[in-house]
């Protein structure tokens, strides 16, 4: 058996036995992306304009011509994003080891708690939790923090206040206990950035992207269909574009889930 | 007395849409002197260098003395009615649609007779009139005359809107509700009766303080529009593009950046792309449809306003990016006020300085006040301008640059 383990895998597929779930938000214009202050660079949002649509453009064809910043959408953050991991050997998207673009995920169901506090944070405790129930989390594997934050749209969506974007996320502590205590390989969420809207205020600032990127471990983030997602057992298909020293890209997020048997 | 512009009626959907026609408007290069006169609103004749006499029309050499030295100069606008002419029929195609049109020969204070456009109230020969210069719909220089003293709805006059771009009973589209002029904007077309202003808002997820008070206005409509997005222009054309008479685009990105700075090119790029490739948008989706539009009725599509930096004339390096982005959205408006101009559409642009908002905190006054950026629009709106310079500033640099391009340059640079 184990000397075909993909001919199995494709019978799953077929089979329905394995279900594939997308991850990934459309990438359109109106879409948020990430609000720096206005004097600092900004991300260019997605824009896409016609080339041809079967006309005097090209009369057989229709293409359009696209521009993002690389963190646009559904995106995968490197670990050349962040200053900690700017000096790490294979730490741009282009140099991804393959082997990292699969990996099995945790997902810990915040949502009620997000629900009630946009400012929710993950803790050490919280993680604990859940491993009591569910295991402890296995090494080289993702961690997604469930918010159900993705089924919110517009405004609600990015929620910002003159204080600045209030959504969910970890704490510090537990970003740098996953890191170097559970040896995580990424951490993904539903809201615009891997940190909490209010991570800026933390020490260090933007802990996720600090010990994450710092350890040359990724960052995934605007995902949606969380919900989907058992909270232990799937497999994560996460392949950014292989853009020469690029930081991160949009990406489309995939999980492959293994339905329950019924007998 | 002038019979008030009621609101117009919805328009009968079996009907054809009359399409535009123009006044006849060969004119010779001598000519436009008088075009650069109506454009800006100022009253100038040719005065003769030797003998001081004014003449009209325009001419080579002065008639009196045949000196050679014949330069444009700001003349009174003071004149006497010698005959009214009510024209009823006409070969013109253009005249034709707008039956009966009064004409007058005008007495200038300042010496020639004129033939002008009469306003419906001028009185009977022998009273007192003011000149103008006005650009029609053609975009060429006429005279226009009308009595000294206001009188009722004055502005009603069906001869002086053709002349000029007056909102009442116009929809407005301002094109970025995120500018502080938005808001002036909106409150003072509001107060000139414009029948319905739509406001464009890029990313209705990003909260914006004047959002409230420009809600509260009656009669406007927040509409989801992003001059830095192809889609997002088109699809609000689709929705209100035969609705907008007037168009104010208020687009700009400010952006401090030095040219060698490294990201500068992102700062320049990002400018661009919110200033003239928006313009360019703006002008694809809506240009067409407000062209066909130009006599579609007492309220038909009318004018397009660009508010632009006066720096765009002559670039000031501490705003680099935004001198370069403005010159080239002056040039396209330019090509824009040619492509208009078959549909009678007024092409208007405001240069103003800078303005006194976030991203010149730091310069030193004077500045100008976002409201008086809108005051001057109506004002240019209401007379039918097509340049309009506002605030300090814009006039200097205006004045500066007729007089000595050079040194407007040279001294920006210190």
């Amino acid at each position: 058996m184990s000397d075909d383990i993909l001919g199995k895998f494709a019978e799953a597929l077929a089979s329905g036995a394995v279900r594939v779930v997308d991850l990934t938000h459309t990438l359109s214009p109106d879409f948020p992306v990430i609000v720096m202050p206005p004097e600092l660079g900004q991300s260019a949002p997605f824009r896409m304009e016609r080339i041809s649509r079967y006309d005097g453009g090209g009369p057989a064809w229709y293409w359009n011509n696209l521009s993002f910043g690389e963190h646009t959408g559904t995106h995968f953050d490197a670990p050349i994003h962040w200053y900690t991991g700017r000096d790490l050997p294979l730490n741009s998207v282009d140099t991804l080891p393959p082997a990292d673009m699969i990996a099995p995920a945790c997902v810990i169901d915040c949502s009620q708690q997000a629900a009630g506090d946009a400012d929710f944070l993950l803790t050490v405790a919280d993680v604990m939790t859940w491993e009591e129930q569910h295991g402890r989390i296995p090494a080289r594997s993702w961690v997604f923090l469930r918010t159900d934050w993705s089924k919110k749209s517009g405004a609600g969506y990015a929620n910002l206040r003159a204080d600045g974007a209030h959504t969910p996320g970890p704490d510090t502590e537990v970003m740098r206990w996953l890191v170097a205590e559970r040896d995580i390989i990424g951490f993904g969420t539903e809201t615009i950035g891997t940190d909490a809207g209010q991570a800026g205020h933390f020490s260090p600032p933007y802990p996720a992207h600090h010990y994450l990127h710092g350890a040359g471990r990724y960052g995934l983030q605007c995902l949606t269909n969380l919900d989907q997602l058992p909270p232990t057992g799937a497999m994560i298909v996460a392949a950014p574009l292989k853009i020469q020293n690029g930081s991160g890209s949009p990406l489309r997020v995939l999980a492959l889930v293994q339905e329950r048997s019924t007998g | 007395m002038t019979e008030p512009l009621l609101k117009p009626k919805r328009k009968n959907p079996l009907a054809r849409t009359t399409q535009p026609l123009l006044p006849p408007s060969a004119r010779s290069r001598k000519a436009h002197g008088l075009t650069l006169a109506a454009a800006t609103g100022r009253f100038m004749l040719q005065c003769c260098g030797e003998c001081g006499r004014y003449t009209y029309p325009a001419r080579e050499a002065c008639p009196n003395c045949l000196s050679p030295e014949l330069a444009f100069k700001d003349a009174p606008t003071g004149g006497s009615l010698l005959s009214e002419t009510r024209i009823e029929v006409t070969s013109d195609p253009y005249f034709r649609e707008h039956m009966p049109w009064r004409t007058g020969l005008v007495q200038l204070d300042c010496g020639p007779i004129a033939v002008v456009h009469l306003h419906g109230d001028c009185g009977e020969p022998g009273s007192r009139l003011t000149l103008s210069l006005q650009l029609d719909r053609a975009g060429q220089a006429v005279f226009f005359a009308k009595s000294v003293s206001e009188v009722p709805h004055m502005e009603d006059d069906p001869q002086w809107r053709e002349m000029t771009a007056d909102p009442k009973h116009r929809r407005v589209l301002i094109t970025d509700g995120r500018s502080p002029l938005a808001l002036p904007l909106a409150q003072v077309l509001k107060k000139a009766g414009a029948a319905r202003i739509f406001v464009g808002v890029t990313d209705r997820w990003k909260p914006f303080d004047e959002q409230a008070s420009l809600e509260a206005i009656e009669g406007i409509e927040l509409v989801d529009l992003d001059l830095t997005s192809e889609r997002s222009v088109q699809d609000l054309a689709m929705d209100i593009g035969a609705k907008v008479e007037i168009l104010i685009n208020t687009a700009d990105h400010v952006r401090p950046a030095r040219l060698f700075d490294a990201g500068a090119a992102n700062a320049v790029r990002e400018a661009m792309d919110h200033t003239v490739m928006g313009l360019m948008r703006l002008a694809q989706a809506f240009g067409p449809v407000m062209r066909s539009r130009g006599a579609d009725g007492a309220a038909g599509a009318v004018a397009w306003v660009n508010v632009l930096s006066v720096h765009g004339l002559s670039n000031a390096p501490q705003f680099g990016v935004h001198s370069a982005a403005h010159a080239a959205c002056l040039s396209l408006s330019q090509w824009l006020r040619t492509e208009l101009k078959p549909g009678g559409i007024r092409v208007i642009n405001a240069f103003a300085g800078p303005l006194d908002t976030e991203w010149f905190q730091t310069v030193p006054p004077p500045k100008v006040a976002p409201k008086a950026v809108a005051d001057a629009v109506l004002d240019g709106l209401k007379r039918g301008l097509e340049d309009i310079y506002v605030g300090d500033v814009a006039k200097d640099i205006e004045a500066r640059l007729f007089d000595n391009p050079k040194a407007v340059e040279r001294e920006a640079g210190q």
